[in-house]
């Protein structure tokens, strides 16, 4: 199994483990990850106004890249996820997006989004399934409970994300049962840790990182798992009030495989 | 009264957008979910009823235009597609696409950054805060 994988700007950088340890268990699961060439970063977040057409180019590289090769697209970034999703959903769906774009760009085939865009915890689910993923758990995190925290983007706006049920999720929690650990589901999984407002006003990200760990911790969680590395960095740094230890869900994967 | 100026700039809000904020049937879901409620001086659900009256210019100059987390729970959660988030980034963009309305700038990163944050972030508030 071959896909296009797009690691986005953070995991060069400040969240190499999260990539790491995304491409060693796709490995030992059977998954060859092929880096997009050249991809550029996606912007972070989706820029929502239909006439915005220069900050959705760098997205549709990266599909046209993936169409091209003929794979459908993996990412593990939640935003980047998010970004890249978002503007394929307007590249099939948006004429006035499309046309534009295509206008610019020049591709030899114009990109109409056709690429399949798959967060890599669809990636588990849907091809490799979490049933087989247990049969390969070396060292399943036995007794530890662990909360998932969703966040904001892999789920909302649900009509075009279609990753799960927006207000009562299961992809997560069937992962952790995957790696043999015990899911905690708790209230703030999927309410917003503060973003990039953590650079705005800070005080605002410091109250909503520790509204996510006190409902957490109340609920009795050991560790938080998360996808993205801003819902990392809030609530590693902005949860003030809490010690829960914060981990990427691949350095999990990567540990139960018995390649970390 | 709204000026010529401000009729504009409303057509420009609602095209951007795509939202018809005449749908809204004033329940309050997004501001009851909003996580940024507390800090905005005007709400989700005032940012439609605002629009749908031409009640623009307060909000041009509020600073509630930059504490929207999108976190797109408003636009989730609304029973009537209205889609508020998308109502608060075109008045948004509104300004900042002016000149010199840039609401940060890269003189403002180097006090902002620790070892830890991640590029995420930091592009982040540039497409949000700046052209």
């Amino acid at each position: 199994m071959i896909y296009s994988y797009y690691p986005g700007c953070t995991l060069k950088t400040k969240a190499k483990d999260l990539d790491m340890y995304a491409r060693k268990s796709a490995e030992a699961l059977g998954v060859t990850l092929e880096e997009i060439p050249e991809w550029q970063c996606c912007g972070g977040v989706y820029p929502q106004a239909k006439d915005e057409i220069a900050t959705k180019l760098s997205s549709v590289r990266t599909l046209a890249s993936a169409k091209s090769a003929g794979q459908d697209l993996v990412t593990v970034c939640s935003a980047c996820h998010h970004v890249v999703k978002r503007v394929n959903d307007d590249m099939k769906n948006d004429e006035y997006i499309r046309t534009r774009v295509n206008n610019y760009l020049g591709l030899e085939e114009p990109y109409a989004g056709e690429t399949n865009v798959i967060h890599y915890l669809e990636l588990l689910r849907d091809v490799i399934g979490f049933d087989q993923l247990k049969k390969k758990v070396k060292n399943p995190f036995k007794g530890k409970k662990i909360a998932a925290y969703y966040g904001c983007l892999l789920l909302r706006p649900s009509g075009v994300m279609a990753m799960d049920n927006p207000e009562n999720p299961t992809i997560m929690e069937d992962f952790i049962r995957a790696i043999g650990a015990t899911p905690v589901v708790y209230p703030f999984r999927n309410e917003c840790c503060g973003g990039y407002i953590t650079m705005e006003d800070k005080n605002l990200a410091i109250k909503k990182s520790n509204q996510v760990l006190a409902s957490a911790e109340g609920k009795g969680a050991d560790l938080v798992i998360t996808a993205c590395p801003l819902c990392m960095y809030n609530l590693s740094k902005n949860g003030t009030k809490h010690s829960l230890p914060i981990y990427y869900f691949t350095e999990l994967l990567a540990e139960a495989l018995g390649v970390k | 009264m709204s000026t010529v100026k401000e009729k504009n700039m409303i057509d420009e809000i609602l095209r951007m957008s795509g939202s018809d904020p005449k749908r809204c049937m004033k329940c309050g879901k997004c501001s009851a979910t909003c996580p940024a409620f507390a800090e905005m001086e005007y709400h989700p659900h005032q940012f439609a009823s605002m629009i749908d009256q031409g009640k623009i210019q307060p909000l041009l100059t509020s600073e509630a235009i930059y504490k929207c987390l999108s976190c797109f729970a408003c636009m989730e959660r609304c029973p009537r597609d209205v889609k508020p988030a998308k109502l608060i980034e075109a008045v948004r963009l509104c300004v900042i696409r002016e000149q010199s309305r840039n609401h940060m700038t890269p003189d403002d990163i180097p006090c902002l950054l620790d070892e830890d944050l991640p590029q995420q972030a930091i592009v982040s508030v540039f497409r949000k805060y700046s052209k």
